[in-house]
């Protein structure tokens, strides 16, 4: 972008200087190495395998790409999959918001160490997030013989009467991946609520709104750009969560595979160009995330000044 | 775990309503999703005798896959310290078409998903791949050469004869996902850094490069310090995109977290969790460096 860019463009992230005072510009050749080594980074570890994706899945033409996504158990996979965002993404909604509110308008001690805490699962790797679910749900753990036959027979089957099983089955997936995207909504909106402030909601209330009315009226519409970036990225992790959800699925096929757990399967049996069409899938996905993003950072920039 | 350790609010003296309600939902969703499973692993760690505990963790080829993931994610977070560092200053200080793509494009291994990138990674950077076609003749003659100058070093051992499917591949694959932290914990710090510290600087006498080393560099390092520690934590972590592109050799090319699965597998549960163990307190450590850092940079800043 150029510096004569319309306002609502420019970034507060970037004064940019290249035209400031001689002395503190760096000379034309140090400027191009940097240029060149920055440029040569992203291309090499975003470009490449963004345009490989694409040139992958569509190396053999049109006809297989798009074979690769009529396949039922492709078609399973995307289900379970966006079947498992409508559950993690609103839950972990519900919560971010819910631990923003008692975390920004209210003084408590702790404090800091709960914020730490709602940190933790990023510092998890996904594997473990998998593993400690296998160990409270599984057959060898807490839950497990009352969940599978074994120990408790008639209890059992019972359970099996009413098909109930977590761990190699959707709820073990869907818990996982709540797991993983367990900060994202609420790492948003704490700052966000902090910097803002009670004032508007102390008005409300002295004006007679009710608290849910204060919520919903000054609050929400306080956060909503905050909210929507929270959801995009939580959204586009439990969307593409691997690690995690291999552990705990078992990897029935049909059953469930989620699409990333898919794309290995059929990369796994030399089938390249399904597993780069159903990836290209997941890349656009991840592409309109960006996108997103972008735009509600400008929106975000252009209503602060 | 420490929720006894927040302190139940006096109600009264609050105006906003909602703080029970907010602060118990908040509590009981961390203990059930977060906290009751992570004791689990503990929990089960602790039914081991120390003597099985040690097994499990030091065993010869734990060992090997420790040193492979520590090692690999130290060098993957320096080369991002570096290049991250100049990708946060390209982008700072230059104008150049496609800035604001490029910008964007920082976040990417944050919402492509991991095993796309590594199926992506495995295809460019194999023999017959974009890169690879090129890179790997390069790569394997220069393993070479060093073993003929320096014989008595292990170069294949350590370097690996292959790029991607050895460990120059876990090498690409943690430098992707590891790329945005160092670029995002900078950027700001590098935007609100005053021009008149520079021009300072220049009146006072000193070059370029001294301005450069001796007064920004020193002022950017809590932050770049912060973002290493961040790519370098989510490094050790890192599954998806590794798997595709590491080879997966036992003693060589495995990385702790795919042993973990390889145990689990194998139905040993009490090994999994025991390397589990050893990994979550690894990061937990990192986790409490990363909150120290950040917290003497805010100060470091705000003076």
């Amino acid at each position: 972008m150029s510096a004569s860019a319309p306002p609502f463009l420019s970034t507060k992230r970037a004064p940019i200087r290249v035209s400031g005072p001689r002395v503190i510009r760096n000379p034309v050749w140090v400027r191009w190495l940097f240029m060149t080594l920055a440029l040569l980074f992203v291309g090499c570890f975003l470009v490449l395998p963004l345009a490989a994706v694409f040139t992958e899945a569509l190396r053999k033409g049109f006809g297989p790409f798009f074979a690769a996504f009529t396949d039922p158990d492709m078609l399973s996979a995307l289900r379970l999959t966006l079947l498992t965002a409508a559950i993690a993404v609103p839950a972990n909604l519900v919560f971010g918001v819910a631990a923003a509110w008692c975390i920004a308008k209210f003084d408590f001690r702790g404090k800091s160490l709960l914020i730490t805490l709602i940190d933790l699962p990023f510092a998890v790797s996904p594997v473990i997030s998998g593993l400690i679910y296998v160990l409270v749900f599984g057959l060898q753990g807490w839950l497990g013989p009352y969940l599978g036959a074994g120990d408790h027979p008639w209890f059992g089957e019972w359970l099996n009467a009413q098909d109930i099983r977590i761990i190699f089955a959707v709820p073990g997936i869907v818990l996982a991946t709540i797991f993983v995207t367990f900060p994202f909504v609420a790492r948003e909106l704490i700052p966000l609520m902090q910097a803002q402030g009670n004032d508007e909601e102390y008005a409300a209330l002295t004006l007679g709104a009710t608290g849910w009315q204060t919520f919903w009226r000054v609050t929400v519409p306080n956060i909503r750009w905050g909210l929507f970036y929270g959801v995009i990225l939580c959204n586009a992790r439990a969307m593409g969560e691997f690690g995690a959800v291999s552990v705990v699925s078992g990897h029935i096929r049909g059953v469930t595979n989620t699409m990333p757990l898919h794309i290995e399967i059929l990369y796994n049996e030399y089938n390249f160009v399904a597993a780069f069409a159903v990836s290209s899938l997941l890349a656009l996905l991840a592409l309109v995330t960006l996108l997103l993003k972008t735009l509600v950072e400008w929106r975000a920039q252009k209503g602060l000044t | 775990m420490s929720i006894a350790a927040i302190s139940l609010p006096r109600f009264s003296r609050r105006v906003l309503p909602g703080f029970g309600l907010s602060l118990g939902f908040t509590l009981a969703y961390l203990g059930l999703i977060v906290l009751i499973p992570l004791g689990a692993a503990f929990i089960k760690a602790a039914g081991l005798s120390w003597a099985d505990f040690l097994t499990a963790v030091a065993s010869p080829r734990v060992l090997a896959s420790y040193r492979v993931s520590f090692g690999i994610s130290l060098l993957a977070a320096l080369v991002n310290g570096v290049f991250g560092g100049i990708l946060a200053w390209v982008l700072v200080r230059y104008t150049f078409p496609g800035r604001r793509v490029v910008d964007a494009l920082v976040d990417l291994p944050f919402a492509l998903p991991t095993a796309v990138a590594g199926i992506a990674l495995a295809a460019i950077y194999s023999k017959n791949g974009w890169a690879g076609q090129w890179l790997e003749p390069l790569w394997v003659g220069t393993v070479h050469r060093l073993a003929g100058w320096i014989p008595w070093v292990d170069w294949q051992g350590w370097l690996g004869k292959t790029i991607a499917f050895d460990r120059a591949g876990i090498f690409l694959a943690l430098t992707f996902v590891g790329l945005p932290f160092v670029v995002r914990t900078l950027q700001p710090v590098l935007a609100e850094l005053e021009p008149e510290l520079e021009e300072a600087a220049a009146t006072l006498g000193a070059n370029r490069w001294q301005t450069m080393t001796r007064v920004i560099l020193p002022e950017l390092m809590p932050a770049l310090i912060t973002g290493f520690a961040l790519a370098f934590a989510r490094a050790l972590g890192e599954y998806g995109s590794v798997v595709f592109i590491a080879g997966n050799m036992p003693m060589h090319s495995e990385i702790t977290p795919l042993l973990i699965i390889t145990k689990l597998e194998q139905y040993d549960y009490r090994g999994a969790t025991a390397i589990a163990v050893v990994m979550l307190v690894t990061s937990f450590v990192l986790l409490l460096l990363i909150n120290l850092l950040q917290k003497w940079s805010r100060r470091y800043y705000r003076v």
